[in-house]
């Protein structure tokens, strides 16, 4: 059996170990619905609301995909306009941090307040998911080999041969760490973005399902929401995972197989 | 191969000229004072000098790559491709392959049909079969040998070597040792050599410029008249030996000198 397979295998013995155990603590003791669904009644519930939920994780998905693209173009934009114009960067690089730390939750309320609904769950989710990429990018930018940067200078290469030929080349691999932080927190920011607005009644997402299953105590539904939403969180992070390997497969250390 | 002797003749032109330069850097360190250097066209000379004597730096300052704080400096222009500078790491860029890390020169010169160029500079460092390969696929003397590839590829008039083979292991140095003579005696360019090595100074050049500790300055001359081509059986003579030690003694005094 290959290690590979077993790393696979490892996991889903014990989630399936897990349900069984759960499924037989619930029936044996006999716990209600509303405290803790069974898990084969999470499935039915699934199977049973797949229109409604399904509707709601597009929409959901839909809006991460929309962050996570603008706060890509974005991260990566900003961050090699930060390289080439230190003043720019010097004055604007604070401000990235005060967004970036300041909690997304108690910021949603008030975009909700100045921009229509669907745009502030898209702020919400940009604002977290582009920090990431920016300092990933940034970093990645400014760690260029120096000598590289020698011989560039040698052969009279022009800024824009630099930026293309030497250091974006080189800033992939932290750029991809950057992205694959910015799928998952995507997601995040948009569920974040969803509840707040949930809260103020509106709203279709899985984020505003969940919330109001709550509310209705329909709890074997709030487990079927938080199912997909985990679902689609790996999802991407493996989707992310896939085009790092991909794009660095041929010289980077982090996707290299190693023979031992 | 004809026997033919490579000495310089007194009647070469100068290729580069450092008069009295001295080079402090901004932490106040000073690596160079008072520092000559003359170059003549064709020659194969190593700077030689302990580490931190600032022979890498003459080596940036000759390359236009590093501005002197005081003295003249005259030579070729350091136009794009005059000059072709192998560092102590092979320094390619891990995300191109051979090839292209060999074209890098031409591809920032704009340069057409670079094809050709590319495929002699692989065949003349003997890795005309790798060029799809990428740099971490390769061995540290493959690596190194790319790094020559690129600075010849645009046929260099100057070819200046900081320690290039440092990080090698003896065997594969030799043999990059015989392939650098090989070469500079087909294309006849200039080369600087930047080495600790008394061996490997004595073995590859037709003059050895003694540098003493920081602040470098020159200390002394030495020239080694034996004829190339040279090879395993020069490294085992006596002519060799008597060489290094001559340049040894010479090492030793310049270290004395300034300690």
């Amino acid at each position: 059996m290959s290690e590979r397979f077993k790393s696979i295998l490892a996991p889903l013995l014990t989630l399936g170990l897990l349900l069984i155990l759960w499924e037989a603590a619930v029936r044996a003791a006999n716990i209600p619905v509303y405290v803790v669904p069974a898990p084969s009644l999470v499935l039915a519930t699934l199977v049973a609301d797949a229109s409604l939920l399904f509707g709601s994780l597009l929409v959901t998905l839909a809006i991460t995909c929309e962050a996570f693209v603008l706060a890509a173009v974005g991260g990566i934009v900003l961050g090699v306009v930060f390289n080439l114009w230190r003043p720019v960067e010097r004055s604007l690089y604070p401000f990235a941090v005060v967004l970036q730390v300041t909690p997304i939750v108690a910021v949603a309320p008030l975009l909700l307040i100045y921009l229509p609904q669907p745009l502030a769950v898209l702020a919400c989710a940009w604002i977290v998911a582009f920090f990431p990429v920016l300092a990933n990018t940034t970093l990645g930018l400014n760690s260029v080999d120096h000598n590289l940067l020698a011989l560039f200078e040698l052969y009279k290469a022009s800024r824009w041969q630099v930026l293309w030929y030497l250091k974006l080349p080189a800033a992939l691999p932290q750029m991809l760490a950057g992205l694959r932080i910015a799928g998952g927190l995507s997601l995040i920011g948009a569920v974040v973005a969803e509840i707040a607005a949930g809260s103020a009644g509106a709203g279709s997402g899985l984020a505003y399902r969940i919330a109001e299953s709550g509310y209705r105590l329909n709890i074997p539904r709030m487990f079927a929401a938080l199912l997909l939403l985990s679902i689609a969180g790996v999802a991407i992070y493996f989707l992310l995972a896939g085009l790092s390997h991909l794009v660095l497969r041929r010289w980077h250390e982090s996707a290299l197989q190693r023979e031992i | 191969m004809t026997e033919q002797m490579a000495q310089p003749s007194p009647d070469k032109i100068t290729v580069v000229s450092l008069r009295n330069v001295g080079k402090t850097f901004a932490n106040s360190v000073r690596a160079l004072d008072g520092f000559d250097l003359s170059v003549r066209d064709g020659e194969f000379i190593s700077l030689l000098g302990p580490s931190g004597c600032g022979k890498s730096t003459a080596l940036r300052i000759v390359a236009g790559l590093s501005a002197p704080s005081g003295g003249t400096v005259e030579g070729i222009e350091p136009a794009a491709g005059r000059v072709g500078f192998v560092f102590q790491e092979p320094t390619l860029m891990p995300w191109a392959d051979v090839a292209a890390n060999v074209r890098l020169p031409l591809t920032l010169a704009h340069a057409g049909n670079a094809d050709a160029a590319v495929a002699q500079a692989l065949r003349r460092v003997g890795l005309a079969d790798f060029a799809r390969s990428y740099p971490r696929e390769l061995s540290g003397g493959m690596r190194m040998r790319v790094s020559i590839a690129r600075a010849l590829v645009t046929e260099p008039q100057l070819l200046l070597m900081d320690e290039p083979f440092a990080a090698l292991d003896e065997i594969t140095r030799f043999k990059l040792n015989n392939d650098l003579l090989r070469l500079w005696r087909e294309l006849r360019q200039t080369v600087v050599f930047v080495t600790h090595s008394v061996f490997e100074s004595v073995y590859l050049s037709q003059r050895i410029l003694v540098m003493t500790p920081r602040p470098g300055r020159l200390f002394a001359e030495v020239p080694i008249e034996a004829p190339y081509p040279r090879d395993e059986r020069f490294r085992t003579s006596a002519e060799y030996a008597g060489y290094c030690r001559t340049v040894s003694e010479a090492l030793e005094r310049a270290t004395g000198a300034a300690a």
